[in-house]
């Protein structure tokens, strides 16, 4: 009877390609060995150590194969699983350099907070690999995957501030929302797969664009592509799928916070712009309007939400939303010029956020960031005063800096597309929220507080470390941005079959 | 086979989760309701997978049925975390944070 059984061969894998994954994963199960095998207790700054080892490693990893890559053209591997393109690459990069300041923040954040160090750092490094495998995923089943270890990984991490009420409260919000959503996706992924009868990307691309008839019936398909655009919506926080982001932003760790907005929300526009712009380019016509609607929405909640807001960090996460407004500006344009100001916008605001939160995790040393925290920081403060302001500007869209560069890409792709009213919107909306970010500005300049925090205000210097290196990529990149520009616009998914 | 029904069954059986969800006040009711959203998503995949005549369906379904293992794991230990601090789970009572 066994004889009758079918030889089971494995796929031809190219395990260079995935090294960047194996660098991560090995290093998040080196920090929970060591943690925990060894008969002496483990300085945090072990976990630190090794995180921002693997994190590093995998970017060079991912420079090396970009060269490749630029060199013989993108591939697939693990039987057309996996692709290895400019666009997987770019987000590998994005998603390691995250990874690093995430780390190096959480290194002063876990001694204070008493959050167990070995486990936040695992965490953050599985989520990342979640992360990369989403940008990477050339099949549903793949990027199905990698959205659940990212979610789970950081279901728990938003959980770690259990000592808290509202860090529980946030960790219930956001699994049970995280959960929800991401069943829409899949219901959406599973109408997909009925349709074309592939989970392939390439396969469904082929089946989608050459002709009509191979898709039956259209109309499922249609309402598909609609259960993914609200997955994929409540993933990168766009209104009106927004509500849970503001809560579980205030509930959760300063530095979890600033990985949700920064490599959790990157992740999920990877996966928007691979399967429903790519994969279901053909398609343009059902998709690019519900995108633009949301897009529009989202700039409008952000912008008019985060203005009646009294909580910093309540702000900055109504800011994000704004922010996912702006990017879907660049995804609806639907070209290749609007997915490369995206990616460009997700670049600049993985460091404008990462360095927020920094600042924020500095101040809010105990539960709650009130406005009033602020006043007076430039004089208690004046570099870290300084440096928040670069970011509030960044993100405000002040010339000079990325914030500027990357507005100014977005809607120039939607202008090039003739999508004037968005375009339109999208600047009276940066006017709007530019008033929220100079309330934050004027509260640490223009006015005195009473209270003399100060002793308390102690910045790490691995924090110190990432603020600065923020503060320089957001200068940098808003002077002279052609580099990162050129980047993007190699940073396309390719979805080719075959090694 | 009768496609159509087994489609039907799974969004009917979607929508009820979605109410679930939506409408329970104990937590673990809606963690089930999630399940069933899934379950649901389970049923359509089999079916498309016997329409095309494909094991990917299935295969598909055994990774979120493993998935949905490992969320399930996550999400009581969450909800264990706040009946032991409130002695309650009802997702009402989470209202620390608004507005």
């Amino acid at each position: 009877m066994f004889a009758q059984l079918t030889q089971f061969e494995s796929p031809p894998v190219d395990f260079f390609s995935l090294t960047p994954l194996f660098i991560l994963v090995g290093g998040a199960v080196v920090i929970m060995l060591v943690t925990s095998l060894s008969p002496r207790p483990i300085p945090g700054w072990f976990s630190t150590a090794v995180s921002v080892a693997a994190s590093a490693g995998a970017a060079v990893v991912a420079m090396v194969l970009w060269n490749d890559v630029r060199e013989s053209g993108p591939y697939s591997t693990v039987s057309d699983a996996i692709g290895i393109d400019g666009f997987s690459l770019f987000f590998t990069v994005l998603v390691s350099l995250g990874v690093i300041a995430t780390a190096l923040v959480g290194d002063a954040y876990v001694r204070r907070e008493h959050i167990a160090a070995p486990e936040f750092h695992a965490l953050l490094l599985t989520a990342a690999t979640g992360a990369i495998v989403m940008a990477s995923a050339n099949d549903l089943v793949v990027m199905f995957i990698g959205l659940e270890s990212l979610s789970i990984g950081l279901y728990i991490l938003a959980a770690m501030q259990f000592r808290r009420p509202h860090g529980r409260e946030a960790a219930m919000k956001y699994f049970v929302l995280g959960a929800f959503s991401s069943a829409f996706l899949l219901y959406g992924i599973a109408l997909v797969y009925g349709t074309t009868g592939s989970t392939s990307l390439i396969v469904i691309r082929e089946r989608t664009s050459s002709l009509g008839a191979m898709v039956s019936p259209s109309e499922l398909l249609i309402v598909g592509i609609a259960l993914l655009l609200v997955g994929f919506a409540f993933k990168v926080a766009a209104a009106p799928f927004h509500f849970w982001a503001p809560d579980v932003y205030e509930g959760s760790g300063s530095p979890v916070s600033g990985f949700m907005a920064s490599v959790a929300k990157a992740a999920a526009f990877a996966g928007l712009l691979r399967v429903v712009v790519v994969a279901l380019g053909a398609n343009e016509g059902d998709w690019a309007v519900p995108l633009a609607v949301l897009s529009a929405i989202s700039i409008i909640v952000g912008a008019v939400m985060a203005i009646t807001q009294n909580d910093v960090k309540r702000m900055l996460a109504f800011s994000s939303v704004g922010h996912a407004g702006y990017i879907l500006v660049g995804v609806q344009a639907a070209t290749a010029e609007g997915m490369s100001s995206a990616l460009f916008y997700l670049f600049a605001y993985t460091f404008m956020v990462i360095g927020s939160f920094a600042v924020v995790s500095v101040i809010g040393w105990d539960n709650g960031h009130p406005i009033e925290r602020y006043e007076g920081l430039a004089k208690r403060r004046p570099w870290l005063a300084g440096a928040f302001t670069v970011f509030l500007l960044a993100q405000a869209g002040v010339p000079m800096t990325a914030g500027f560069v990357a507005k100014f890409l977005v809607i120039k792709s939607a202008v090039a597309e003739e999508i004037y009213w968005l375009a339109i919107l999208a600047m009276v909306a940066s006017v709007i929220t530019a008033f929220m970010y100079l309330r934050i500005v004027m509260a640490m300049w223009a006015r005195d507080a009473d209270v003399d925090d100060a002793p308390r205000l102690a910045v790490a210097p691995a924090t110190a470390f990432v603020v600065a290196a923020a503060v320089a990529i957001t200068l940098v990149y808003g002077i002279i941005p052609d580099s990162l520009i050129e980047f993007t616009r190699d940073a396309v998914p390719a979805l080719v079959a075959g090694n | 086979m009768l496609v159509n029904q087994f489609l039907l069954l799974g969004a009917f059986l979607f929508c009820t989760g979605v109410y679930g969800v939506l409408a329970r006040r104990n937590a673990v009711m809606v963690l089930m309701s999630i399940e069933l959203m899934l379950n649901a998503v389970n049923i359509n995949l089999l079916t498309f997978g016997y329409l095309h005549n494909a094991v990917s369906g299935q295969v598909f379904a055994l990774f979120i049925i493993a998935v949905a293992a490992a969320e399930v794991a996550v999400g009581l230990a969450i909800i264990l975390l706040i009946y032991r601090n409130r002695a309650s789970i009802n997702v009402d009572e989470l209202d620390l944070m608004r507005g």
